[in-house]
């Protein structure tokens, strides 16, 4: 009953933390969504360079782990005489991994739209950036929901390893509460448990926003029908 | 300058891959005037009418609307002069996340700037025009493919073109449906729109086309009104052409 007890004693800190850990990852995904779409477009519609920086970009993000990146950013920060903030720095870090994540989620999506749909919009006399904002975006949008949302889990599951900058999140007030009580298998537990309990709700929530946004007859409809049209 | 003159075409050169793909084309369109486009697959027709437009942009030759000379490299001027020629795809290219409704409205609103019922209006209006009063708000998905084409027909001429060029309209649709979306053409050209059609439906051609140009590896190579082209013994490649369509059945 002892390890109960411990648990028990140590939610409201964990429980807290998971504030810090929800913060962290709906941040870090924000910035993410908000860098990642114009890097998806800019690397399908951009001019050469423009598509170079973004590859190169993503090249070192996805290259680089985030263990590494973390020090690197705290190291950064001391370097340059600024104040350092573990949970800012894992923002920015997890921000930046994200985005190169979430840009290729975007581009894969826009490059599945038929090329005729950029065509149309331009034969009506829309210019380039308006049809990406009005036709190619919506779309492509509601195809990354499935992506998107696969990428919200990973980066729940890393934003843990943030705990070694010293951020306050759930796996950070868990370790605290371990090495204190040695009380290892509970609490780690009870931190694993409540990582797949925050995983479960926001997948929920993302499938029902799914569902919501889903044009009827669309992306399930689309293969069997352009098959009988042959 | 004829002032009846729509749209005129000249010296159209278009290459890919080192591939000549099309071969100093060039077309005159009076108001008012259907001119068919026909020749086999490959030919350059659907490329012929994407270049008119620049979704294709063409390595040479100039494009006049109305007498005055397209600009390409304005980009303005090229979304006006988009405006003003309508064009309708082979296969339909509604924007499959908005309404019927909506993919009328859409431009009207983006490209000319109408409040949106105002824009609402008008593509009920055009939605009207085309048999689908009733469709509305209908997702492309949710529309045969007659339809789709139909709501494609409404959504280029919302913007009140001067010329609509249509690209194998038909060519994509069940043998059932082609009859509805060609009703709608037939009602067009009886209204006086100017048009640029490619198309196979040679019975179709033979009854409204003005004029019936003739395509083969991307040049315009006999040109002519469909009873002098297909007159029985004018030994022309067109009638040839045809002559074999219908012996294919098609």
């Amino acid at each position: 009953m002892h390890s109960l007890q411990v648990v028990y004693d140590a939610l409201p800190s964990i429980l807290a933390g998971s504030l810090v850990t929800v913060s962290n990852v709906a941040l870090s995904l924000f910035m993410g969504l908000l860098l990642g779409v114009p890097m998806a477009v800019s690397q399908v519609y951009g001019g050469a360079w423009l598509r170079r920086l973004v590859a190169l970009y993503v090249w070192f993000f996805r290259g680089v782990p985030i263990l590494v990146l973390l020090f690197l950013c705290y190291g950064l920060f001391i370097s340059m005489g600024l104040a350092v903030n573990p949970f800012f720095i894992s923002c920015i870090v997890l921000g930046c991994t994200s985005t190169a994540y979430q840009s290729q989620i975007f581009r894969g999506a826009i490059e599945s739209l038929p090329r005729g749909q950029l065509n149309a919009a331009r034969a009506l006399g829309m210019r380039d950036n308006m049809a990406i904002r009005a036709i190619i975006l919506p779309q492509a949008l509601r195809l990354s929901l499935p992506g998107w949302a696969n990428e919200f889990s990973i980066l729940l599951k890393d934003s843990a390893i943030c705990f070694v900058l010293g951020t306050q999140d759930i796996m950070a007030r868990t370790s605290f509460a371990a090495a204190r009580t040695h009380e290892h298998l509970a609490l780690y537990a009870a931190a694993g448990v409540l990582y797949f309990v925050l995983t479960l709700v926001v997948l929920k929530l993302l499938r029902r926003l799914e569902q919501k946004v889903h044009v009827p007859g669309y992306s399930s409809g689309i293969g069997v029908e352009s098959m009988g049209m042959g | 300058m004829d002032q009846h003159t729509v749209l005129r075409v000249e010296g159209i050169c278009k290459k890919l891959d080192g591939k000549t793909i099309l071969d100093n084309c060039s077309l005159t369109v009076n108001r008012g005037e259907l001119k068919v486009l026909i020749g086999p697959s490959g030919a350059g027709k659907s490329t012929l009418l994407q270049s008119i437009n620049c979704l294709i942009p063409p390595d040479s030759g100039e494009i006049y609307l109305e007498g005055c000379q397209l600009d390409r490299t304005d980009k303005v001027a090229l979304c006006a002069f988009r405006t003003q020629v309508g064009m309708i795809f082979q296969d339909f290219n509604l924007f499959d996340h908005l309404t019927a409704e909506a993919n009328v409205a859409i431009a009207l609103r983006k490209v000319r700037g109408m409040k949106a019922d105002e824009a609402r209006s008008r593509a009920q209006e055009e939605l009207a025009r085309v048999g689908l009063a009733r469709r509305t708000q209908l997702y492309p998905a949710q529309l045969s493919g007659g339809q789709k084409q139909r709501v494609a027909i409404a959504r280029a001429l919302a913007m009140d073109p001067k010329v609509i060029l249509l690209d194998e309209p038909t060519s994509a649709l069940d043998p059932e449906l082609v009859g509805e979306v060609l009703a709608v053409i037939r009602d067009l050209a009886s209204g006086g729109m100017t048009m640029v059609m490619a198309t196979h439906q040679m019975d179709f051609a033979r009854a409204l086309a003005t004029e019936i140009l003739f395509m083969e590896r991307g040049r315009i190579i006999e040109q002519g009104a469909p009873n002098v082209l297909l007159a029985e013994g004018s030994g022309t490649r067109t009638r040839d052409f045809c002559q074999r369509l219908l012996e294919m059945g098609a």
